[in-house]
């Protein structure tokens, strides 16, 4: 930087931190809620450090009847719903977009087209601009409180099929020459050159959209009815409606914690892909 | 091994034809150059050879074969790209097995066949290396090996050498030559390089706006340009072309500015026509006033040491001309000189047809 | 768009196609026309049967003064989140843009907001300001101010926002640093030579050079508003109280799955399809997002 002053540094760093302070604080709330018996967390006012009931919360909300007097899921049967979501969620994404791309990149066919532009048109169609009638497509075809249910609607992308194109594109002709001359096929090509060369952009895609995947909320919703069905996310929702009949907020802020701990985990653990797959997707 | 043999090849994208009917024939293990200017069609119709494009009308045959719609991997070729085209992905080894993996050679002999090949461009101990990890040279080198290990009939190569530096260009040219001596393959060369043409090709073939304008020899390139753009093209500096007005022998050949030249074989039904003459800087020597067939005014001297190039124009006209005088020469900008040519190296075109008259 | 050289034709591309397709036409075209066609039916009292009425659905939502509202409060709520949410991201990237030391540190302190779901900001958020129990109503008695989102439209609307734009700033904040991180040192250093401070360099130079960011997260933010903050609203307040927080995509839901007013929430839906295009047309044809330098 152009002026050193340790004046301005020290007030640079101060406002980073403060800012900081300002966007963890609601995590630093919840986090604490989590370490406190639900007899502290009904005094007001709250306490803002940690207290020491954190294992037993913990274990009370995963393993336990998690909050008393409601039906819902064990917490972990939550989070194994929530996690098969995700994955089928971001996998299928990933998996349908290489291929379409592949194809509308490598191959030239009737229709070619058409189908970029239908591609396209998902952009437009949010599942909240057509709740009722995907709602009935899905209630038709039998798929209501299933893991396929869940997915399917949402794996297609034209985000992810337009990234895969942008990759290959960048992939130099001579390349695909040279796999011919030495005698590979379409697939063949896919899987030993573009499969392998698309590696990094794969994983950072997959990292945005696990978290795309984990953090749905109004489609769970709409097609679980079954208890056993329930997303982590969702239950947060049922918990603070229950919360107004008897409030366990040790339980509840724990269960966001869990909730919010694999798409957090996934964002900081793999901080260049997630940046990557963010700013490669909006291109 | 195998001849390669064009017949009227043509190339279009829709509407618009970039090759106008080639016709040529690649002998068993020659060494064929194709050049030509940017967009004259060259590596168009390399890329019809390897399949990779195809093919409007005419027939191509590799062998005794007809290879038309034939698929690049099954015309028994190899291709060398100008970027290279190596996998970034895998290693030396793999970028050069790959083509026989899918073959389905057997592990031992693909082993045997890269490791030859290894050994022969010096590669063997960078077989595991990445390709972002190797020189330019060793890419280009990796390159070629992996148009080896396929024991081609024919090694295709695009501009291989355009991604280098001067210095590595003129030694890799040298690899390149001794490399098909060496094995024997029929090879066809794509460069707009002439210099790099005419040291590699036993054959060029020299391409100009979808069309073959001379496919020969270099040397014959260089004593007998068929046409005017034969004659510009192959040699540096470039031909000097003058506009010239036959006399009634044929042979007298009156330049603008009135001055008189002679070729040795001339074109007497041309007499009285104007005609373009040819002469190579290096075929033009200082003469005194006595034996000077012309004079040029001196513009700006080259001393290169070895020799001495002098850019000028014909005395009183505005036609450029350059002369390649042996060793150093000491001549002042502004002055006029005396020149002189043996009738041999005098090369007569027709302005019209641009075809070589005598 | 495709490359010079391609394969072969062959079924082989249809294949490939053939499973995103199947999905777009079943979960997404079909559904949209349904909505399309149901937008110009309406259902008698029995759902027995139905009228083909043309625009009659969209004129009566026109007439509705709880639909303008909800489109007034929509309207609103984006604004006041895309403004919050990227003027905060602004000023944070503007400070870490000029930190040598630690700035993936920081940068990863505060982007991890964006990985939270919408729905549980609302929780974390509500158990703040709830009522009795909450932090902040806590301090804010002290100010007097007596804070109760159950009862208070306004406070409700404040609430939501403060979620919402909290959740984005990650978002907001990544995108701005990554465009500042991009302007040439040299351009800096030549303000700084012409004598320009730090916050006339920020506000003559970076903040210029980086209005296109601006204006792409400008859109970004206000299809966040739009769409996905649905779980906020679901969580924090249900549209309430007296539908002061009832944005577009909570009526929509609301009207179709619990008040069961299917041709009224098929034309709402038709209305935000066309916003939604509007915006994506803005998107595509007026944002540049880069800038040369």
């Amino acid at each position: 930087m152009i002026e050193n002053r340790p004046i301005v540094t020290f007030f640079t760093h101060v406002m980073l931190i403060l800012g900081i302070f300002m966007i963890a604080l609601p995590i630093w709330i919840t986090f604490v809620a989590s370490t406190h018996d639900e007899i502290r967390m009904v005094q007001s006012p709250i306490p803002l450090w940690p207290g020491d009931q954190f294992f037993v919360n913990l274990e009370r909300t995963l393993f336990g009847a998690g909050l008393s007097g409601t039906e819902n899921a064990p917490v972990w049967l939550m989070l194994l719903n929530s996690l098969a979501m995700a994955l089928m969620i971001s996998i299928g994404k990933i998996a349908i977009s290489l291929i379409s791309a592949f194809a509308i990149v490598y191959f030239k066919f009737p229709f070619r087209m058409t189908f970029f532009w239908m591609i396209f048109i998902t952009l437009m169609l949010p599942v909240e601009v057509r709740i009722l009638p995907t709602f009935e497509v899905v209630a038709n075809l039998g798929l209501l409180n299933s893991y396929w249910g869940l997915s399917i609607p949402l794996i297609a992308s034209a985000t992810a099929t337009f990234m895969f194109r942008q990759v290959f594109l960048t992939i130099p002709d001579e390349l695909l020459e040279s796999a011919r001359i030495d005698g590979a096929g379409p697939m063949r090509f896919f899987w030993d050159i573009l499969l392998p060369l698309s590696r990094t952009n794969i994983a950072a895609l997959f990292v945005i959209m696990f978290i795309f995947g984990w953090n749905q909320y109004l489609w769970p919703l709409l097609v679980t009815t079954d208890t056993s069905m329930t997303t982590i996310v969702m239950s947060i929702k049922q918990m603070l409606e229950a919360a107004e009949q008897s409030p366990q907020w040790n339980i509840i802020m724990m269960t966001a914690l869990l909730a919010m701990v694999p798409p957090v985990f996934v964002v900081i653990g793999m901080q260049k892909l997630f940046v990557k797959g963010l700013t490669e997707t909006e291109k | 091994m195998a001849k390669i043999a064009l017949e009227h090849i043509r190339k279009a994208y829709g509407p618009t034809e970039v090759i106008h009917g080639i016709d040529g024939e690649i002998k068993d293990g020659e060494f064929v150059v194709i050049v030509g200017p940017s967009g004259c069609g060259k590596s168009t119709l390399l890329r019809m050879i390897a399949g990779l494009e195809s093919v409007t009308d005419g027939t191509i045959r590799i062998g005794d074969k007809v290879v038309n719609n034939l698929e690049p991997s099954q015309r028994d070729i190899a291709m060398v790209f100008q970027n290279y085209a190596l996998y970034p992905h895998m290693s030396v080894f793999d970028n050069m097995s790959y083509g026989l993996k899918i073959r389905g050679l057997p592990k031992a002999e693909i082993k045997r066949r890269v490791e030859e090949a290894a050994h022969i461009l010096e590669l063997t101990p960078y077989l595991q290396r990445a390709p972002r990890q190797l020189s330019g040279g060793q890419r280009q080198r990796v390159a070629m090996g992996r148009a080896i290990v396929r024991e081609p009939s024919v090694f295709l190569f695009d501009e291989p050498l355009s991604n280098l530096d001067a210095k590595l260009r003129v030694q890799m040219r040298l690899e390149i030559k001794k490399l098909q001596e060496r094995l024997g393959i029929t090879s066809v060369y794509v460069t707009h390089d002439q210099v790099e043409a005419m040291t590699l090709g036993h054959r060029l073939m020299v391409l100009n706006g979808g069309n073959v304008e001379q496919f020969g020899s270099p040397i014959d390139l260089y004593d007998k340009p068929q046409t005017l753009f034969v004659a510009g093209f192959i040699g540096s500096p470039a031909m000097n072309i003058l506009d010239a007005v036959c006399g009634g022998d044929g042979k007298s050949m009156t330049l603008f500015n009135g001055d008189v030249i002679t070729a040795a074989s001339g074109a007497e039904n041309l007499a009285g026509k104007s005609l373009k003459a040819g002469m190579r800087p290096e075929h033009l020597h200082l003469a005194g006033s006595h034996d000077a067939q012309f004079s040029a005014h001196v513009d700006v001297v080259e001393q290169l040491g070895a020799d001495t190039i002098v850019h000028g124009t014909l005395l009183n006209t505005e036609e450029q001309l350059s002369v390649r005088l042996d060793g150093i020469q000491r001549l002042e900008r502004g002055s006029t000189i005396g020149l002189s040519v043996d009738p041999a190296n005098v090369h007569l075109f027709d302005p019209q047809t641009t075809q070589r008259v005598n | 768009m495709i490359k010079r050289v391609h394969f072969p034709a062959s079924p082989l591309p249809y294949l490939l196609v053939a499973p995103q397709i199947l999905i777009t036409l079943v979960f997404f075209i079909w559904p949209a026309s349904q909505a399309l066609y149901q937008s110009f039916l309406i259902e008698d009292a029995f759902g027995l049967g139905s009228e083909f009425v043309w625009f009659e659905n969209f004129q009566l939502l026109f007439e509705d003064d709880h639909y303008i509202d909800s489109f007034l409060r929509t309207a609103f709520f984006s604004a006041a989140v895309a403004f919050l949410s990227m003027s905060f991201a602004l000023v944070l990237a503007g400070f870490a843009d000029r930190v040598v030391k630690g700035a993936t540190f920081y940068r990863t302190l505060l982007i991890w907001p964006y990985a939270i779901a919408p729905v549980l900001a609302g929780a974390l958020w509500v158990f703040m300001f709830n009522p009795t129990l909450g932090i902040f109503p806590y301090f804010l008695q002290a100010f007097g101010i007596d804070w109760n989102h159950y009862l208070n439209g306004s406070q409700a609307m404040a609430l939501v926002i403060m979620a919402a734009a909290w959740k984005q700033v990650a978002y907001n904040f990544l995108f701005y640093l990554a465009a500042m991180q991009s302007i040439p040192k040299s351009v800096i250093e030549a303000a700084a030579i012409d004598g320009a401070g730090p916050i006339k360099r920020f506000s003559t130079i970076i903040f210029p050079l980086i209005s296109p960011t601006t204006f792409f997260l400008l859109v970004i933010n206000v299809v966040y508003a739009f769409f996905e903050t649905f779980g906020i609203i679901h969580a924090v307040t249900q549209g309430g109280p007296a539908n002061s927080t009832t944005i577009l995509v909570y009526k929509v839901f609301n009207d179709g799955f619990v008040g069961l007013d299917l041709g009224g929430s098929a034309a709402q839906s038709v209305i935000l399809m066309i916003l939604v295009i509007a915006m994506t047309v803005i998107q595509f044809r007026y944002v540049e997002r880069k800038v040369e330098y």
